[in-house]
């Protein structure tokens, strides 16, 4: 294999992760297309936003619908990632990953043990996020909704949760995925609600009103 | 970023890279299993087998991270990990969510998250 052109002599320069950390946690980026998900990664991530895919064929199928699948061999989907080392023991991975429909066949094989998930919503497209927020819901994953800031009318946060139908607990902010700190602010946001989840003993977010599809 | 597709590899390689296997569907490696080469690369080895061992010699390097910086799909990367781990050539570090992904992240755990993320 010819490494010679491949990311392997960028990531020399790059930080790598410290021989000391035992532990890696993942928190997932969602949302459509556009929405800024990448953008979001590579604001406060330590390294270079890297991107991977993943493939399953049906024979991996567990207990998803199969039946929207049935005429491909493969599905392949594509995510990016970046990492934050958090302490000498802990590195944190953040992931940018596409909200469609292909993706949730794949969430439980990439993304079990997720600490959480962060929603980014355009609100140009607010349709988008709502497969999202159906599927997180389904597979019990607690997330926090960012509606990233981009030019043009601002509808205020209550209007946006409404059409969300978002569940009163479930925080939502105003973020610019461009911004370190706006991103980091999100994460802090998300981990604090965790807490309180924890700290509550809840099994995960409620279940929302129901949310119509378009 | 990557800009050249997986989808462009050639599907041909990819077989012969994994001598055929088909990702196994529970292979106990999460995405964020951190590995740590625990041996050099030898001569005669699969030149992927070395190249894995290469990027995690110094430093732990997670799978998929790996998979990206070899520039092939996580679950062929996760079949040549195991045949390093088989034969005691890297040793993987699994995070603690692996022991129970349903349990949500403890307490402490949460706090620590809280800590490192403030220092940023």
């Amino acid at each position: 294999m010819d490494l010679r052109n491949s990311d392997t002599a960028a990531g020399d320069t790059e930080p790598p992760l410290s021989d000391t950390v035992r532990d890696a946690l993942k928190i997932v980026v969602v949302g459509g297309f556009g929405a800024g998900k990448t953008t979001m990664v590579g604001s406060v991530s330590e390294i270079r936003p890297l991107s991977t895919e993943e493939t399953m064929t049906q024979a991996g199928v567990g207990i998803d619908d199969i039946s929207r699948v049935e005429h491909k061999r493969t599905t392949t989907v594509a995510f990016d990632f970046g990492r934050i080392s958090l302490d000498e023991r802990r590195v944190l991975y953040l992931f940018g990953a596409p909200g469609q429909e292909r993706f949730w066949f794949l969430w439980d094989r990439l993304f079990s043990g997720t600490l959480g998930a962060i929603v980014l919503v355009d609100t140009r497209r607010l349709e988008d996020s709502f497969y999202c927020l159906d599927r997180l819901e389904a597979h019990s994953t607690p997330f926090v909704v960012a509606v990233n800031r981009f030019p043009g009318p601002r509808p205020p946060l209550d209007r946006v949760r409404d059409a969300l139908s978002l569940p009163e607990d479930v925080p939502i902010v105003d973020c610019d995925a461009r911004r370190r700190e706006s991103a980091k602010s999100v994460l802090i946001t998300l981990v604090r609600y965790l807490t309180r989840l924890a700290e509550a003993g809840a099994p995960g977010p409620m279940a929302a009103a129901e949310r119509s599809t378009p | 970023m990557n800009r050249r597709r997986l989808a462009e590899e050639n599907p041909d390689r990819l077989y012969t890279v994994t001598g055929g296997r088909a990702q196994a569907d529970d292979d106990g490696l999460d995405l964020v299993a951190l590995i740590v080469a625990e041996d050099e690369p030898v001569p005669g080895m699969q030149s992927e087998h070395a190249a894995i061992l290469r990027l995690c010699r110094d430093h732990p390097m997670a799978v998929v991270e790996l998979a990206s910086r070899l520039r092939m799909p996580v679950g062929v990367v996760k079949i040549l990990l195991l045949d390093l781990r088989d034969t005691g050539r890297v040793t993987v570090r699994h995070p603690s969510s692996a022991t129970a992904p349903a349990r949500r992240a403890d307490q402490e755990t949460l706090k620590q998250v809280l800590l490192g993320l403030e220092k940023l």
